[in-house]
C-alpha cells in the first residue's frame, strides 16, 4: 500500500526485476578456488585466529573429507552437482583486511554502497533503534551501535572479533548447537565460515535495540559462509533480524550458513529472517544456492525461541529452522512463508524436538506458488519419553498461483510419550476468482487485488515481524511476483 | 406511465437486447433497461430468474459470456475489454457500483486497509487528490454511523465473521465511500430484521439524489416501502415480462409471481422498458 513505510532499496539497475542486483565496485582480496587444507588455514589466518580454532576447523574439513563429496540428496530439490572445488571460500574487500574498529574506519564507498542498499550503517541514517552488522561476501564490515549495546552488557560483534574478544564464550557454545557432524553443508561451513554475527545478552537485559545482521555475496563465484551465533542469558531478551541479497550472476553462488541460538532459563530470542537471495532469472539460470542449517536450543526452563522467515529469494532453499525444547515449559516456534516463482524450488520447515515437561510448539508455514516453481513444506515434530504434556499445533497453508507450480508438504510426526497434544491443520488453495472479483468491483485493479489477497494470505506470519520488516516483507513479495499475477 | 414518471434525466445507462449465456446455458434472453440519473428502478422476479446475473454482467464478472446486445453508461460502450469495453474496475471507478448479493470474505485483509485502497484507486481514476488518513478516517467514521457498523468491525479481516446484517450494511458502506452514480443493490434488503432494514434503506435514501440511480434488485416488495422505486420491472426466465410503476410490486405482493408468469404470453413489451433503447 501507498501508505506503507517501506526501507527503499533503489538501485541503478533498471529494467529488471531484481532490484538489488548491482555489484559494489571495490577491489577484494581473494582466496584462490578450490578446498583443501591450506585454504582452512589460510582462512584462519587472514582473520588472525588463535590455535583452537584453526583445529576446530580443521576437524571439520576432515570429516567433510570423510563424506566424500556427498552432498545430501533427500530434499525434493534438484540440481546439476556442485563441483566444491570450483568454488571462491574467501573474498574479503580489500580495504577492510583488519576489519574496521569504528564506523569513521569504514571504507566511504561501501558506506556509500550500502546506502543504496537502504542499509543503514551511518548511526544518523539509522533505522530507529536496529543495529546493523553487514557483512558482504566473507568479512563483517561495520556494527553500529556497539557502545550503546556494550553499556547494556550486550555483546553484539562479527564473529571474527568475537573468537578474539570472547573466546570463552565462543569456544563453550560453537558447535554447541550443531556440531560440525551435523550435516554435510553445516561441516563444510565449520571448515570454511569466513564470519557472521556474534551476540551474547548477559543475564536479566532486554536488549534495548533491534539487532540486525545484513549478508550480501558480491563477489563473483563467491561462496558465502557465515556463521552466527546467539545466547541469551537467564532471563533476558532479543529480537534479532538477518536480511539477505545478491547481485545477478549467470552462473550459482552457494550460500552455506549455520546458525545457533541457546536461551538459557527464561531467555527468549526472536529471530526474524527476510531471505532475498538473488533467485536466477526468468528461466532458471543463476541464483543463489541457500542451504542453511539454523537450529536453537531452549535449553533453559520457561525460555523460547522464536523463527519468523520470509524466503523470497535463491534459486533453492533448503533450511529447516529448528528448536530442541529442552528446558521445561520451553516454547518454540515456527512462522514462515515461503514463496517461489518462475524455476525457484524450496525445500523448507522446521524441526520441534521435545524433551522437556510441558514444552509447546508452534508451526505456522505458509507456502506460495508461482510459475513453474516448486515449494515443499518439510517439518518434522519429535515429542521424546520424557516430554509429558508436550503440545504441538502445526498450521500448513499453500497458495497456488497459475498450474504450472506446485505445492507439497512432507510432515513427520514422531510421538514417545502419550500425554502429548497435537494438532494440524493443512489447506492447499487457489486465488479466489470471486475474491479478485469482488475487490475488482471496488475499483482496485486485477494485480493490486492478486497482492492483496497474497498479503492477507501471509498476515499472520507478517505481524510477527517487526514493523520495518514487515512493510518490506511485502513490498518483496510484490518484487517477487512481478509479471506472475494480475 | 403516469405523468410522475416523466423521464428527462440523462440515460446514464442502456441495455439493449442483452443476451447472456453460461457455458451452453442461456440465462439472459434479451434484456432491455434504460436506466436515468434520478431514477430508482426495482427489478423483482423469482429465484432464478436471472437478476444477479444482470447485475454481475452489468459490472463485469468474467465468467458470463454476452452473446448479443449492447451496453452503455454514460454512452460508452462497456461490454468487453478495452480498448472496446471496459475491465470490471474500470466500470467501478467510472461509477458503477454493486452490493454483492453474497458478500465475499477476504481472509487476512483488514477491512479499513481493503475501504483505503479502494477509495485511493476510485479517486485516483476521478482525478481526485488522495485523502490523507485522517480525512479518510473522518470519512468512514461519519459512514459507519450512518449504516451503523461499530468502527471495532472495520480492524476484522473484509466480511470474516461478519453476521449476515453487518455483511449487507458493510455492501452500503461501501458505496457510500466510493461514491457512485449508479448504485445496483443484489437483494441488499433479503435475510435482514426489520431494524438492518431501516439501516439499509436508511443509507441508500441518503445515497439518492438527482445526480444518481438506483437499481434495486428484490423479490420482496418489503424494501419498497422504505425506498420509493419509479419504476418496477419483473424478470423472468431471463426476460422483463413487465415493467411499471410502484403498483406493480403492491400486486405482485398479493397475486405472486404465477400472475405475471400467466399474463406474460404477449412478447415482453412494456413501455417503460422500451424508453430510450
Ligand atoms: N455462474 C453460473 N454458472 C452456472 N449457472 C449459473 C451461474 N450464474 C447463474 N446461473 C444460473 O442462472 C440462473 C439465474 O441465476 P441468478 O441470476 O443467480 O438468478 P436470481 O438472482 O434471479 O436468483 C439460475 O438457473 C442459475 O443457476
Ligand atoms: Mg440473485
Amino acid at each position: 500500500m501507498a501508505t506503507q513505510k517501506v526501507i527503499s532499496r533503489q538501485t541503478g539497475v533498471e529494467d529488471t526485476q531484481y532490484k538489488w542486483g548491482f555489484e559494489f565496485d571495490y577491489e577484494s582480496d581473494v582466496a584462490p578456488r578450490g578446498l583443501n587444507e591450506d585454504i582452512v588455514r589460510l582462512i584462519s589466518s587472514k582473520k588472525g585466529e588463535p590455535e583452537w580454532m584453526l583445529e576446530w576447523r580443521l576437524k571439520a574439513f576432515a570429516h567433510w573429507n570423510k563424506l566424500g563429496n556427498e552432498e545430501p540428496t533427500w530434499a525434493n530439490i534438484s540440481h546439476p552437482p556442485i563441483d566444491f572445488q570450483d568454488i571462491i571460500y574467501y573474498a574479503a574487500p580489500k580495504s577492510q583486511k583488519d576489519g574496521p574498529k569504528s564506523l569513521d574506519e569504514v571504507d566511504p564507498e561501501m558506506l556509500e554502497a550500502f546506502a543504496k542498499l537502504g542499509i543503514p550503517l551511518e548511526e544518523q541514517k539509522k533505522l530507529s533503534g536496529v543495529a546493523v552488522d553487514a557483512i558482504i561476501d566473507s568479512v563483517s564490515v561495520a556494527t553500529t551501535y556497539q557502545e550503546m549495546l556494550l553499556k547494556a552488557g550486550v555483546i553484539f560483534c562479527s564473529m571474527s572479533e568475537a573468537i578474539k574478544n570472547h573466546p570463552d564464550l565462543v569456544r563453550k557454545y560453537l558447535g554447541s548447537v550443531v556440531p560440525y557432524t551435523d550435516n554435510f553443508y553445516a561441516t563444510l561451513n565449520s571448515a570454511v565460515f569466513s564470519d557472521g554475527s556474534f551476540c551474547y545478552v548477559p543475564p536479566g537485559v532486554r536488549c534495548p535495540i533491534e539487532l540486525m545482521t545484513y549478508f550480501r555475496i558480491n563477489e563473483l563465484d563467491t561462496g558465502q559462509f557465515e556463521r552466527t551465533l546467539i545466547i541469551a542469558d537467564e532471563g533476558s531478551y532479543v529480537s534479532y533480524l538477518e536480511g539477505c541479497t545478491a547481485p545477478m550472476r549467470k552462473t550459482h553462488q552457494l550460500h552455506a550458513a549455520v546458525v545457533e541460538l541457546v536461551t538459557l532459563d527464561d531467555a527468549e530470542i526472536k529471530y526474524s529472517t527476510l531471505q532475498n537471495w538473488y533467485p536466477g532469472d526468468k528461466e532458471g539460470k543463476g541464483g543463489v544456492y541457500n542451504f542453511v542449517t539454523k537450529r536453537g536450543i531452549a535449553r533453559g526452563k520457561n525460555s523460547k525461541i522464536s523463527w519468523t522467515q520470509v524466503e523470497t529469494g535463491s534459486a533453492i532453499t533448503w533450511k529447516y529452522p529448528s528448536v530442541i525444547l529442552q528446558g521445561d515449559n520451553s516454547v518454540g516456534e515456527f512462522y514462515s512463508v515461503a514463496l517461489v516463482n518462475n524455476y525457484q524450488q524450496a525445500d523448507t520447515g522446521t524441526k520441534m524436538i521435545h524433551i522437556g515437561k510441558n514444552t509447546k510448539s508452534t508451526i505456522v508455514a505458509k507456502g506460495i506458488s508461482a510459475g513453474h516453481a516448486q515449494n515443499t513444506y518439510r517439518g518434522q515434530v519429535k515429542i521424546m519419553p520424557t516430554a509429558d504434556n508436550a503440545q504441538n499445533f502445526t498450521q500448513c497453508d499453500s497458495l497456488l498461483i497459475g498450474d504450472q507450480c506446485g505445492a507439497h508438504t512432507v510432515p513427520y510426526i514422531e510421538v514417545r510419550n502419550s500425554t502429548a497434544r497435537m494438532g494440524h491443520e493443512a489447506t492447499t488453495s487457489k486465488v479466489n476468482d470471486d475474491q479478485l472479483f469482488y475487490l475488482q468491483q471496488r475499483g482496485i485493479s486485477l494485480e493490486e487485488a492478486n497482492y492483496m489477497i497474497i498479503n492477507g494470505f501471509c498476515r499472520g506470519i507478517f505481524k510477527e515481524l517487526p514493523f520495518e520488516f514487515a512493510a518490506e516483507a511485502s513490498q518483496l513479495m510484490r518484487v517477487s511476483l512481478e509479471g506472475a499475477v494480475g | 406511465m403516469t405523468q410522475a414518471h416523466e423521464r428527462n434525466g440523462t440515460a446514464l445507462l442502456e441495455v439493449k437486447g442483452l443476451r447472456v449465456s453460461v457455458g451452453e446455458t442461456e440465462i439472459l434472453r434479451g434484456i432491455d433497461l434504460t436506466v436515468r440519473k434520478g431514477e430508482v428502478h426495482a427489478i423483482m422476479g423469482p429465484n432464478g430468474s436471472g437478476k444477479s446475473t444482470l447485475t454481475n454482467v452489468l459490472a463485469g464478472r468474467p465468467e458470463y459470456i454476452v452473446t448479443e446486445g449492447q451496453v452503455l453508461f454514460e454512452g460508452k460502450n462497456i461490454l468487453g475489454l478495452p480498448p472496446v469495453g471496459m475491465d470490471p474496475e474500470t466500470r467501478a471507478r467510472e461509477g458503477m457500483f454493486l452490493a454483492f448479493q453474497y458478500p465475499v470474505e477476504l481472509a487476512g485483509v483488514r477491512t479499513w486497509q481493503f475501504l483505503k485502497a479502494a477509495v485511493d484507486a476510485t479517486r485516483e481514476y476521478r482525478g481526485l487528490p488522495q485523502l490523507k488518513i485522517r480525512e479518510f478516517d473522518r470519512l468512514l467514521e461519519e459512514k459507519l454511523e450512518l449504516v451503523e457498523i461499530a468502527p471495532e468491525l472495520i480492524k476484522r479481516s473484509v466480511n470474516e465473521g461478519f453476521s449476515g446484517g453487518e455483511k449487507k450494511r458493510n455492501e452500503i458502506l461501501q458505496m457510500l465511500l466510493l461514491d457512485p452514480k449508479l448504485a445496483m443493490l443484489d437483494e441488499t434488503d433479503s435475510g435482514l430484521d426489520i431494524d438492518a432494514l431501516r439501516i439499509v434503506a436508511n443509507g441508500v435514501n441518503q445515497f439518492k439524489g438527482p445526480s444518481k440511480a438506483i437499481v434495486l434488485v428484490t423479490h420482496y416488495q418489503r424494501i419498497l416501502n422504505y425506498i420509493t422505486p419509479d419504476f418496477v420491472h419483473v424478470l423472468v426466465d431471463g426476460r422483463i415480462v413487465r415493467s411499471g410503476g410502484k403498483e406493480l410490486a403492491e400486486q405482485l405482493e398479493e397475486k405472486g409471481y404465477d400472475w405475471v408468469r400467466e399474463s406474460s404470453d404477449s412478447p415482453a413489451a412494456p413501455p417503460a422498458a422500451k424508453v430510450g433503447a
